[in-house]
């Protein structure tokens, strides 16, 4: 007990002495426009930047670590400290209505080095700008809505990583706008990219698994199939009610022609998804959520084990239950949060015994959060979790204790 | 005391106290009796270490066309046939074509033995040639096979009754084959004209675990190794598509599975139905008691198990004759397959059962009851049996 309060003591005396390093002439923050509530897909460009000095460009980003104990079946691994990631952008305006950002991230585990996003912009008019570069597709919301201290809780969407791609982007072009009236916000957003490929039906996984296709870094210099991947969103939001969105991503996934020979037929995939989000009026409860399904061709000839149909998504209730000033943090909160997580991985029945095909996977994941400042989270979960195989036998039960630090810089 | 030196207190205590506790809040593990997968007691650190290899290898290496599968092919892993290393299910159950007497198989140049129903995309599966007939093998569980491997031939050879002696209507004849090169006869090998007594599979035509792993690699799999190089699909020679170390590791892990745990094996009733059992004389050829003979495993060796078989051939009746067999087996003998482990087949079988060599059967007694030739005898009087009795040996079956 006495070296956890001298390691207390350590960290806070640490912590002051970094801040009376900080020259605040030097970095000047730009906050995020929050003068009115945006909409998801404005995720990207809705960071906290950091002005430095007279540089032509805003910085920022944002990192993720936490601890765990994670068990399966009354096995465990014991005590887990992971550094999920650590992202930069960076954000230039070039001229009148061309603006550039790129998103860097460092994932120590994957021993990854990767840009998410590096897009150039081009405004022709609030209902017609055009995008090229590297683009996060917008599938959903999560995908493109994914820093880790928006969030309440350490892990990511199960369904919105493992089952759709999370930070799924492409080399691509496209057209985006946005269109105000009083309460009403209207957004679409519509490109034509790179995408997947064979292994998304071929992969270490023993499933159908779209994030397989993450792994192939040809596909910022060559689409598998030739044939673009359309990603198409369309989102509504009224201020007081709150967002819904729409979205549509799918073409041809698989290498069917090489050197001009034909070699498979062509086989393609379409994922639709919906998403939402609300604020309950006097509670502040606020409500998210995302669901998708997925239909790829998967040819009759390979085997079930690859499923053609799949489904699954997550809803967050999060309610603040404190708003003060808590240990000279001014309006700090205290969050009471829940994750409902479900994935179907392969909707479908046995050919051989007209059974129903499981690989299936449910979660519920309390936590309590703390944000000193809204864009720096501590948050502590419990995941329970109930896993079935391919042919539904019984559970495989996990849990997990999760604490977890995020913030943007 | 002042607030704020409170809340850090209390939060750096709960903390602390979370991190030393939360193994508490974990699901629990299931009883060992519940599970047949776990290695046997007292293996060492260094055959602990081969076995996490193999258990591995064995549950969680997926092959991809990069990495082998195919192109024609039944699974894509090991695990995806014998999940928990229980039985199978009919989604992954094979077929095998081609043969109908020890003369050898007749399809070999058109797919046989072994029918590869799928294929990687861009590819064709195959299919049973016309005029071959077949038979459905569901996978069998993996459980206690280390045991199996360890008994003497000179023990089979004790059991078997060919011209049936004892007049109890069960003979029982082992399955002599020809050795591939790859495999180094047992010790206690008993050959005869230059074959070996085989012990493993439905028609016990595979001599040891190192037979059966190869075998499952190529023909399952359509993945080719040092020790069986033949591609499957093509029928040519070609590189390894799995190290030898594997293989040998995956042979470790089955060898080291730990046997089936009886549960309640006290309750009077499973008492009384094992005494039926006894009694309508299914331990003819469902032998309870084995031996298995010399091991540098110490928990394997030398040790007395209850597998509740005698790795014999026996004639089951035209009922369960599909007019296919392997080895010197007769199209309608079967090895008589070990009960240990029975009650948790609904546990890998997706919670029902598939039983019998194809799956035909969802239930024990249905399994019971499509017994025939040497094992009709015992049917009958299981038939005879009244219902309580049916329930005690039915209750004794599930308590394996």
């Amino acid at each position: 007990m006495k070296k956890i309060f001298t390691l207390g003591v350590i960290v806070l005396a640490s912590v002051h002495l970094a801040n009376a390093q900080i020259d605040p002439l030097l970095l000047k923050i730009k906050a995020a426009d929050t003068s009115k509530q945006a909409l998801n897909m404005d995720a990207i460009y809705g960071r906290p930047f950091t002005a430095v000095g007279k540089l032509p460009v805003a910085v920022g980003g944002y990192m993720e670590a936490n601890w765990q104990y994670l068990g399966k079946d009354g096995v465990s691994e014991g005590h887990q400290f992971q550094f999920r990631r650590m992202t930069l952008f960076v954000a230039s305006t070039i001229g009148k209505k061309i603006k550039f950002l790129s998103e860097i991230e460092f994932e120590p585990a994957e021993k990854e080095i990767a840009v998410e996003f590096a897009a150039l912009d081009f405004e022709l008019h609030p209902l017609l700008n055009l995008r090229g570069g590297m683009i996060v597709n917008p599938i959903g919301a999560f995908n493109q809505n994914h820093d880790g201290p928006k969030w309440e809780f350490t892990d990511r969407p199960i369904a919105m990583t493992q089952m759709l791609p999370a930070t799924w982007s492409n080399a691509g072009f496209g057209i985006y706008g946005k269109y105000y009236q009083k309460d009403w916000m209207f957004g679409y957003e519509l490109y034509a990219s790179s995408g997947f490929d064979n292994s998304i039906i071929a992969n270490k996984e023993n499933k159908t698994f779209l994030p397989a296709a993450k792994a192939n870094a040809e596909r910022f210099e060559e689409i598998a199939s030739g044939e673009p991947l359309i990603t198409g969103k369309i989102a509504v939001r009224h201020q007081k009610i709150g967002e819904i969105g729409l979205s549509y991503m799918g073409g041809i996934y698989n290498k069917w022609k090489d050197d001009g020979i034909v070699i498979d037929d062509k086989r393609g995939l379409r994922v639709f998804a919906i998403d939402f989000n609300t604020t309950i009026p006097m509670l502040n409860t606020f409500i998210t959520g995302e669901w998708a399904w997925i239909n790829v061709d998967v040819p009759k000839t390979y085997t079930q084990q690859f499923g053609s149909k799949q489904q699954g998504g997550f809803v967050d209730i999060v309610q603040p239950v404190l708003k003060r000033n808590i240990l000279g943090w001014q309006n700090a909160t205290l969050n009471l949060a829940c994750r409902l997580e479900y994935v179907d991985w392969n909707r479908g029945k046995f050919i051989e015994t007209g059974g129903n095909i499981a690989d299936e996977l449910w979660s519920v994941m309390p936590g309590i959060s703390f944000r000193p400042k809204s864009q720096t989270v501590l948050r502590l979960n419990y995941r329970t979790q109930g896993q079935k195989d391919l042919l539904g036998n019984p559970s495989a039960r996990s849990a997990a204790l999760q604490f977890g630090i995020s913030t943007y810089f | 005391m002042p607030t704020r030196p409170f809340i850090l207190c209390t939060s750096i205590f709960v903390s602390a106290m979370m991190m030393v506790s939360c193994e508490k809040i974990l699901p629990p593990a299931p009883a060992d009796d519940q599970l047949l997968d776990g290695p046997v007691a007292g293996l060492n650190y260094e055959q602990s270490q081969r076995f996490l290899l193999g258990d591995v290898a064995f549950n969680d290496e997926i092959f991809t066309p990069e990495k082998g599968l195919g192109p024609a092919f039944v699974a894509t892993s090991c695990g995806s046939c014998h999940a928990g290393d229980g039985k199978g299910h009919p989604f992954t159950t094979l077929t095998r074509f081609g043969q109908t007497d020890e003369s050898g198989n007749k399809f070999l140049e058109q797919g046989g033995p072994q029918l590869q129903n799928r294929a990687i995309p861009g590819f064709m599966p195959e299919q049973v040639p016309q005029g071959a007939t077949f038979s459905r093998f569901t996978p069998p569980a993996n459980t206690g096979l280390g045991f199996l491997e360890l008994v003497a031939d000179e023990d089979l050879l004790a059991m078997s009754d060919p011209d049936d002696l004892n007049n109890d209507g069960i003979s029982g004849v082992p399955n002599y084959a020809i050795l591939p090169a790859y495999v180094i006869p047992f010790g206690h090998a008993i050959p005869k004209n230059g074959k070996y007594i085989h012990r493993f599979g439905k028609k016990a035509a595979a001599y040891n675990l190192l037979h059966q792993t190869v075998n499952a690699y190529n023909q399952d799999i359509g993945i080719t190794s040092s020790f069986d190089p033949v591609d499957a699909y093509s029928r040519l020679v070609i590189d390894p598509e799995i190290s030898t170390q594997t293989v040998n590791n995956v042979v470790f892990y089955l060898q080291t599975l730990k046997a089936p745990i009886p549960r309640n094996p006290n309750d009077a009733a499973i008492q009384k139905g094992r005494l039926i059992f006894d009694q309508i004389n299914c331990a003819g050829c469902h032998r309870p008691d084995l031996k298995t003979g010399f091991s540098t495993v110490e928990a394997l060796s030398h040790q007395v198990f209850h597998p509740y078989t005698d790795l014999l051939l026996h004639d089951m009746g035209t009922g369960l004759d599909d007019g296919y067999t392997e080895g010197s087996a007769k199209t309608f003998e079967w090895r008589t397959p070990p009960l240990w482990g029975l009650g948790l087949s609904p546990n890998s079988q997706g919670g029902t059962y598939h039983l019998m060599h194809d799956g035909r059967a969802k239930s024990i007694e249905e399994a019971i009851l499509l017994h025939g030739g040497e094992a009709s005898r015992a049917k009958d009087e299981f038939v005879k049996l009244s219902d309580a009795d049916k329930k005690a040996i039915l209750k004794f079956l599930k308590s394996l």
